[in-house]
C-alpha cells in the first residue's frame, strides 16, 4: 500500500494513494475525465488529449500525471472545457463513417464522450476532411478492423505488446496516413496476430469489432473446457446457442484474458455433428437406440465382465465430480483398480517425480505469482502456444525486468523474449540440468542453508553430479557448455526463480528423470516454498489436476492415497460398503495391450480419443477393434468411437454442473449453460444409472454439489471444498478443512513426505529409447498448435480455428529440407518404424537441423502412428517426444 | 526465391533494439530498399518485433519498400529548382522514362523520385543520378541525357 496524500478535486479536498494518477483519483471519486486511450490494464500513454485538466491552473493530461500532495485539480473550468471539446472534435473528423449519431450508440465510447461534451455534428463538417475509403481488414475470421473508425489510440498495440508480448501489429506511416499494421500489403491475417481478442475486447471506436458479434440474452460464469490454465469465462446465451465468451476479471487464474480457443472456440458445443442419440453395434453399424436399451446392454455386459477384465479410461475433460464416480464405480462396482486417464500420457512423470522429491505432484505456485518471478527457466514447454493465459504472466514477468531462459529443441515462440535461449537435443534434458546444478554447486551459487535445513540425501545427489563434466553435457546436449553455465548463474542469481515445464519434459522413457533433475535444481538453489518460484507442471488439460487428485488412476483413491495401504482400503471399503482390490490396476497402454496380451474384455472408454493421442496409435486402434466391448461415452463421434460396441451421448461442459481443478490447484466451478443438446445426459448421469442398473448402490447422487461433499469426507486436501465456498472464485487445494483459505503455493514450511524434508536423487543419463541410424536417420518430436486442442475433436469444430489452421505440417530446417529436396508445400511421407503419415511440409529455422515436428491434431494424419510406445519404467508414460523417422517426398 | 544472405551486414551492429535504425539502413544500403524477409531478418537480429520494424522503417521516407532501379534519378524541388521549372524537369522525365514519379522502369533501370532540396541551389534546377549531379537543366538537356541512354 503506497501512503495516502491530500489533494484538492474540483474544490473539495480528497485523500489520493501517492501512487495514483490523477485520471485514477477522479474515476475513484466518480468524476467522468473523458478518455480514450488509457484503460486499466496498459501503462498510461498520453496520446489522446481527451482527459486533459487543471493541475494547479496547468493543462495536463490526467492520465499520465501523477497526484501530488496539495495538487489542486479542476475538471470543469470554462478552458477545460472548451480545450476538450476542441479535443474531441478533432478526433471525431478523424472516425470516418461514425458520426455523433451512428448506430454504435453507447457501445462507442468516443461517441459516449461526444455527447458528453456536447459536440456538435454541425460544428464537424467544415473540419471533416474528404473521406479515406480504406478498406476493411476482415481477413481473421473471428474480428474486423475497420480503419476508417481507427482514432490512433493505439489500446490495440499496447495491449498486444504489453499484455500479449506479440506486438502483432503497430503504427505504421506517417502523418494523415497513419494506420495500425504490421507489413507492407499485409493483412491482419499475415501478421503474428494470435487471434486472442484481446485488443477488440479493449477497442473504445468500434473500429475492431467481433465478426458476427450476437448480443447474448444473458451470460453465465463458468470455467474454460479447454487448457489447464482454467480460465474464469462469462458464456452468453441466446435461446439454447452459446453466442459470446468474455474472461472473468475477477478470477485470479487469468484476470478476464483469454486466449483464442477461450474466446472463440466454444462453437463446438451447437456444432450439428454432436451425437445426440446412444448407439448401438447391429450387424457391423453403430444404430440409433433409446437410453435403456443401450444402458442395459451396456450394464449386462459390464456384469458379465466384473473383476480385472474391465477397465476404465476416464477423462481430463470431465469434472471432479464425475472423475470421482467412474474411479468409485470402476473400484466398487466393477471390483478392480483398472482406472486411469490421459495423464498416464502427459503427466505422470510429475505426479511420480514431484512425489519423490517433494510429496506432492502438483504445481508448486499459483498462475498470477509467476508474473513475479525474478527468473523464469521454462523448459519443454511452448507455453505461448500451450497455455497461452500463463504464457501472459512471462510476459508480465519480463516486463518487470526478469529474466528468461527457454530450453526447447525446437525455436518456440518464447526464444525471441528469451535472455537466453538454449537448443538442447530432444531428451538430453537430465544432462543439460545436471550440467547446470554442477555449475551451481561448484561456484557455490547453491542455497547451503535450505539444503541444510530443509532437504536430505544432498551428499549422494552431490556426487552424482561428478559425471556431468563439461564435455559429456556439451556432447549429449549439442549445446556449447558456457551457454549452459551462464543459464545456470541467471538462474542461481535471480531469485526467486520459477521453473515451468510440460510434455517436453514428462514424454519420454526417463521422463520421471526428468521430472527429479527440476525438483533437485529448484531444492538446490532454495527456489521452494516461495511464491514466485518452485517447479510447476503446466498441466494440459482442463481438468487433468482435479482427474489425478480424484484417483482416476490405477494405484490411488482420491487424494493420492495408495490403493495398498490396507488403512485407507479400509476407509473407502466403510464408505463404499464394497470390499476393494488390494492391487494396483492397469495404467493406460497397460489397458489397452490387456485386450491383446491380457485379461482385458471390457472397456469403457469416457471422453478419450486414444485411436489419435495413443503413441504407436496403430495398436490402440487394434486394441480397440479387438475388445469384445467397448463402450464410448463422448460428445462426438470419434475417430475411436468409431470401434465401439455402444456410443454413450455425453452433454458439453457446458451442459452440466461440477468443478475442475486448474493447473495452479485451484478449484473451480463449472456450471450449466444451456440445456444439454439432443438426448445427451452428463458423464455424472451416464455412470450413475450404469452402476443403478448393476445393483449397485452409492449412486443416488441429487447434484454435483452432493458428489463434493462425499469426495471432500474422504479426500483429505479437498476436505474444505464445497461448491458454495468456490461459487465466485476457486479454492487452491489443498484446503483441508471448511474454514481453510486454500494454498497459495506449496511446501512453505515443511514437504508432505515422511520426516517433512524434500529429497535430492542422484541421476543417471539414459539416451531416448530410439536413436537416428541410417536408416531412420531423424529425430522426431511433436507439438501442439495454439489453435488446436489435443485430437481437436473440439477445435476442429469451430470453423475459425479451422481457417486458421486446418492441416498437419512437417517442420523440418532448411538444411534438412535441401539434402531431401523439399519446398514447404510439398506432400511428404513420414515413415518409422510402426508406421507412416503424409502431410505437406513447412521449411522453418524453428525446428533444429535432424529434427522434424508435427502436432497429433489432424486425423488425416495420424502422427501417433509413427511414435514409440516404449515408456517410462516409474510412469509409464510413452516417449512421445522423440522417435526416429525418415522423411521422403511423397 | 533468392535470399540475399544479410549475415555479415547485420553482425555489424549489436543484437538490441537500438541498433534498429542503424540496421534498416545497412540493409537498405545492401539491397537497395528493404524486402518483407529483411525486415523479419532486422527485427530477430534486433530482438524487436516484426511490426515495428515496418513501424519504424515506415515512419522515415528515407526507406523503401519496393525495389529500384539501378539508376536512381531524383528531382530536387527545393525553392531555386522550382522557380528554375523543376516541374517542368520531372514531366519531362516522367515522358522520357515512360514512368510516374515514385515508379520505376520494367526492365529495374530506372526509377524517379523527387527530393526536398538537394543542396546545391547554385546549380538549379538540377537532379540527381545515384549520386551524381547533372547542373542548370533544361527539358530538352534532360531529354537528350536521357534518350541516349534509353537507346
Amino acid at each position: 500500500m503506497s501512503p495516502k496524500i491530500e489533494i484538492s478535486l474540483n474544490g473539495s479536498t480528497v485523500e489520493a494513494d501517492a501512487s495514483a494518477t490523477v485520471l485514477e483519483v477522479a474515476l475513484e471519486h466518480d468524476l467522468f475525465v473523458p478518455h480514450l486511450c488509457h484503460h486499466p490494464d496498459l501503462e498510461p500513454a498520453g496520446v489522446c488529449r481527451l482527459c486533459l485538466v487543471e493541475v494547479d491552473g496547468r493543462m495536463v493530461t490526467a492520465c499520465n500525471t501523477p497526484v501530488t500532495a496539495g495538487a489542486k485539480i479542476r475538471t470543469d473550468t470554462p478552458t477545460v472545457q472548451q480545450t476538450r471539446l476542441g479535443a474531441v472534435e478533432l478526433l471525431l473528423v478523424n472516425h470516418h463513417g461514425g458520426t455523433i449519431d451512428c448506430e454504435e450508440g453507447e457501445a462507442c465510447d468516443l461517441n459516449r464522450i461526444a455527447r458528453f461534451v456536447g459536440a456538435d455534428e454541425a460544428r464537424l463538417g467544415r473540419y471533416r476532411p474528404p473521406d479515406r475509403t480504406l478498406p476493411v481488414d476482415g481477413s481473421n475470421p473471428f474480428f474486423t478492423f475497420d480503419p476508417g473508425l481507427c482514432v490512433l489510440c493505439g489500446i490495440c498495440v499496447r495491449t498486444c505488446d504489453e499484455i500479449v508480448g506479440v506486438a502483432a501489429i503497430d503504427f505504421v506511416k506517417r502523418g494523415f496516413d497513419t494506420t495500425i499494421g504490421s507489413a507492407p500489403g499485409k493483412q491482419w491475417i499475415d501478421s503474428d496476430c494470435v487471434s486472442c481478442g484481446e485488443c477488440v475486447e479493449r477497442c473504445p471506436t468500434g473500429s475492431l469489432s467481433f465478426t458476427g458479434f450476437e448480443t447474448p440474452e444473458y451470460e453465465v460464469t463458468t470455467t474454460c473446457t479447454y487448457c489447464g490454465c482454467g480460465c474464469g469465462i462469462h458464456l452468453g446465451v441466446s435461446g439454447d446457442r452459446i453466442v459470446s465468451a468474455r474472461g472473468q476479471r475477477e478470477n485470479p487464474s487469468n484476470e478476464g484474458r483469454l486466449c483464442v480457443k477461450g474466446r472463440f472456440g466454444f462453437t463446438f458445443v451447437n456444432s450439428p455433428e454432436r451425437l445426440t442419440t446412444p448407439l448401438i453395434r447391429r450387424n457391423g453399424a453403430l444404430e440409433e437406440a433409446t437410453w435403456d436399451e443401450a444402458l442395459d446392454l451396456v450394464a449386462a455386459r459390464f456384469s458379465a465382465a466384473r473383476g480385472d477384465a474391465f477397465a476404465a479410461i476416464a477423462s481430463a475433460k470431465l469434472t471432479n465430480e464425475e472423475n470421482y464416480l467412474i474411479q468409485k464405480f470402476s473400484r466398487a462396482v466393477m471390483g478392480t483398480n483398472n482406472v486411469d486417464h490421459c495423464a498416464r500420457l502427459c503427466h505422470s512423470p510429475s505426479v511420480a517425480g514431484l512425489v519423490q522429491s517433494f510429496g506432492s505432484g502438483a504445481m508448486t505456485s499459483s498462475s498470477k505469482d509467476l508474473g513475479d518471478a525474478r527468473c523464469i527457466f521454462a523448459i519443454g514447454t511452448n507455453t505461448t502456444a500451450a497455455h497461452p493465459i500463463i504464457g501472459l504472466q512471462i510476459m508480465r514477468s519480463i516486463r518487470a525486468g526478469g529474466r528468461l531462459i527457454v530450453a526447447n529443441p525446437r525455436e518456440i515462440e518464447l526464444a525471441r523474449h528469451a535472455d537466453l535461449f538454449i537448443q538442447h537435443r530432444a531428451g538430453s534434458d537430465v544432462a543439460l540440468l545436471m550440467g547446470m546444478m554442477r555449475v551451481i554447486v561448484e561456484e557455490g551459487l547453491h542455497d547451503p542453508e535450505f539444503i541444510e535445513s530443509r532437504c536430505e540425501n544432498f551428499e549422494a545427489f552431490q556426487e552424482s553430479l561428478a559425471e556431468y563434466d563439461d564435455a559429456t553435457v556439451e556432447e549429449k546436449t549439442g549445446v556449447p557448455f558456457a551457454k549452459i553455465a551462464e543459464a545456470a548463474r541467471m538462474y542461481a542469481e535471480n531469485s526467486p526463480a520459477a521453473i515451468l515445464y510440460a510434455m517436453g519434459i514428462t514424454q519420454h522413457t526417463h521422463g520421471t528423470d526428468n521430472v527429479l533433475a527440476t525438483s533437485n535444481l529448484a531444492m538446490l538453489t532454495g527456489n521452494v516454498g516461495v511464491p514466485s518460484g518452485g517447479v510447476n507442471p503446466l498441466r494440459g488439460q482442463s481438468n487433468v489436476q482435479g482427474a489425478c487428485d480424484m484417483g482416476a488412476l490405477p494405484n490411488v483413491y482420491p487424494g493420492y492415497q495408495k490403493v495398498e495401504l490396507p488403512e485407507v482400503r479400509a476407509k473407502f471399503e466403510q464408505a463404499w460398503g464394497a470390499d476393494l482390490d488390494d492391487a494396483p490396476g492397469l495404467t493406460h497402454l497397460e489397458i489397452l495391450r490387456g485386450v491383446t496380451a491380457g485379461p482385458i474384455r471390457a472397456i469403457y472408454l469416457v471422453g478419450e480419443n486414444p485411436a489419435l493421442s495413443e503413441a504407436d496409435a496403430t495398436h490402440a486402434r487394434e486394441a480397440m477393434e479387438k475388445v469384445d466391448f467397448l463402450v464410448v461415452q463422448d460428445i462426438f463421434l470419434t475417430e475411436s468411437a468409431e470401434y465401439a460396441d455402444v456410443v454413450l451421448p455425453a452433454a458439453s461442459f457446458a451442459e452440466k454442473d461440477g468443478t475442475f481443478t486448474n493447473t495452479e490447484r485451484r478449484v473451480q466451478r463449472v456450471r450449466k449453460v444451456i440445456p444439454p443438446v439432443g438426448e445427451s445426459r452428463s458423464d455424472a448421469w451416464i455412470t450413475c444409472e450404469i452402476a443403478r442398473r448393476m445393483g449397485a448402490s452409492g449412486f443416488e447422487f441429487e447434484s454435483a454439489e452432493a458428489v463434493m461433499e462425499e469426495i471432500a469426507s474422504l479426500t483429505p486436501s479437498y476436505g474444505g471444498i464445497t461448491h458454495d465456498r468456490i461459487d465466485q472464485v476457486g479454492l487452491q487445494w489443498p484446503c483441508p478443512d471448511p474454514s481453510h483459505p486454500g494454498t497459495r503455493y506449496l511446501h512453505a514450511e515443511t514437504f508432505p513426505r515422511p520426516g517433512g524434508r524434500g529429497r535430492f536423487v542422484p541421476l543417471e543419463y539414459r539416451p531416448p529409447d530410439e536413436e537416428p541410424d541410417a536408416e531412420y536417420p531423424l529425430v522426431l518430436t511433436t507439438e501442439r498448435s495454439l489453435y488446436h486442442y489435443h485430437t481437436a475433436t473440439m477445435t476442429r469444430r469451430v470453423p475459425g480455428l479451422e481457417t486458421l489452421r486446418s492441416e498437419e505440417l512437417v517442420e523440418i530446417h532448411p538444411r534438412d529440407a535441401v539434402e531431401l529436396q523439399i519446398a514447404s508445400g510439398d506432400r511428404v511421407r513420414v515413415t518409422s518404424r510402426r508406421g507412416e503419415v503424409e502431410a505437406h511440409a513447412l521449411v522453418t529455422e524453428a525446428s533444429p537441423p535432424g529434427t522434424i515436428s508435427m502436432t497429433f491434431h489432424f486425423h488425416e494424419s495420424p502422427t501417433n502412428v509413427l511414435t514409440n510406445a516404449a515408456w517410462d519404467p516409474v510412469a509409464k508414460i510413452p516417449e512421445t517426444k522423440v522417435c526416429a523417422v525418415r522423411v521422403e517426398r511423397a | 526465391m533468392t535470399t540475399t544472405n544479410l549475415d555479415p551486414v547485420l553482425s555489424a551492429f549489436e543484437r538490441r533494439p537500438e541498433s534498429l535504425i542503424p540496421l534498416l539502413q545497412a540493409v537498405q544500403e545492401n539491397l537497395g530498399y528493404l524486402p518483407p524477409d529483411a525486415m523479419g531478418t532486422v527485427a530477430r537480429h534486433a530482438r524487436v518485433p516484426r511490426s515495428r520494424v515496418f513501424g519504424v522503417a515506415s515512419f522515415y521516407s528515407q526507406f523503401r519498400f519496393n525495389p529500384v532501379g539501378r539508376q536512381r534519378v531524383a528531382v530536387c524541388r527545393g525553392t531555386a529548382c522550382h522557380v528554375g521549372g523543376a516541374k517542368f524537369i520531372l514531366e519531362q522525365l516522367e515522358r522520357t522514362l515512360g514512368i510516374l514519379e515514385g515508379e520505376t522502369t520494367g526492365d529495374m533501370e530506372y526509377s524517379l523520385e523527387t527530393v526536398a532540396c538537394i543542396g546545391c541551389c547554385g546549380l538549379a534546377p538540377c537532379i540527381t543520378v545515384n549520386d551524381e549531379v547533372s547542373a542548370k537543366l533544361t527539358p530538352m538537356k534532360v531529354r537528350k541525357q536521357f534518350k541516349k541512354a534509353r537507346k
